[in-house]
């Protein structure tokens, strides 16, 4: 990952231009051109190429979870057999309760786990069967597990670029 | 249009939505069209005008139901980097140890977590050095241990929720 090229100056200025929301208006793109001081054409063409090279995940709305009533959010976390995380980590990320699972490393002799997925649901106990569900799946292949509810969040913003761009 | 920074512990009461506010939520989680009228072609979708869906989602977004509308950077593709961290911190230090940490513009979420490593925040950063820059500082700032945890192997991301 370290060898990724930075974005170019135009995609920097759309990134920045963007990172706040797309524009509320009927023809946001051309708002955005306007703002830019290029054609529209430039600007979708880059948006989608952008889309196209994973740069840019997907373009819609973030919702917040709390407020869709997903109140208990758990990240749960399992120590998991090096020679199968591969394969189990991506059986994981299949449960459509799991909105994030990556293999991160062990911090030993302090946290023996090296999956985490996070889960969220409506309540504690739903997150607790899900992650039984995970616990079934893993079987054997687990040898420790966690979970860790979330109890307050003390700053939420994403990433900001450009300073105050 | 994201939530401000420095403000503490806030969890929004869950919101009172219509059944077309749900309809909008769970559509616009999609791919948004990129075209010259993409609002007009989502309210044609869900049976509504072009005004009212702007309306429903200028609303949704003031009242944080939303917490962004726009594209999703996948920041590590640009150049950037995302490193999960966590910290021990003492009880009754929790709120200065908080309002050290989140005064960094380099933390972008952070969770209060039941266990005894009890803070968990997101680093991000334009560059991939910038993240020991920031855990030194941090360290510095708390004298608390950073337990950085870089993701090795990312098998799945989506935030999608149905509303």
């Amino acid at each position: 990952m370290s060898s990724v090229p930075p974005p170019d100056d135009f995609e920097r200025r759309l990134i920045i231009a963007t990172q706040a929301g797309l524009p509320l208006v009927p023809r946001p793109y051309d708002a955005l051109a306007e703002q830019l001081g290029v054609d529209a054409e430039r600007v979708k063409a880059q948006l989608a190429a952008m889309l196209q090279g994973g740069r840019i995940r997907r373009i819609g709305a973030v919702p917040n979870h709390y407020a869709l009533g997903y109140t208990a959010n758990g990240m749960s976390v399992w120590d998991v057999d090096d020679a199968r995380i591969g394969e189990l980590g991506e059986a994981v990320g299949r449960f459509d309760f799991v909105t994030h699972c990556y293999e991160r490393p062990r911090a030993l002799p302090d946290w023996p786990y090296n999956l985490f997925a996070m889960v969220h649901g409506h309540d504690r106990n739903t997150v607790l069967a899900h992650v039984e569900e995970i616990a079934t799946l893993l079987g054997a292949a687990c040898r420790a597990r966690d979970v860790l509810f979330s109890s307050a969040i003390l700053k939420k913003t994403g990433l900001r670029i450009g300073g105050d761009g | 249009m994201n939530a401000p920074a420095s403000a503490p512990s806030r969890r929004p009461p869950p919101a009172v939505l219509d059944e077309l506010d749900r309809r909008i939520i769970n559509a616009l989680q999609g791919g948004f069209p990129i075209s010259d009228e993409p609002y007009r072609e989502i309210a044609a979708q869900l049976g509504t005008t072009e005004a009212d869906l702007l309306a429903r989602l200028q609303r949704l977004l003031d009242q944080r139901v939303l917490t962004r509308f726009g594209p999703m950077f996948q920041i590590e593709r640009l150049g950037g980097r995302f490193v999960l961290a966590a910290l021990a911190v003492p009880e009754e230090r929790f709120d200065e140890v908080a309002a050290a940490v989140n005064a960094l513009p380099e933390v972008a979420h952070n969770y209060r977590r039941e266990h005894h490593l009890n803070m968990w925040f997101v680093l991000a950063t334009e560059t991939p050095d910038g993240i020991a820059a920031a855990t030194a500082r941090i360290e510095a700032a708390t004298g608390l241990p950073v337990f950085a945890f870089p993701k090795l192997r990312e098998f799945f991301v989506d935030m999608r929720l149905k509303a």
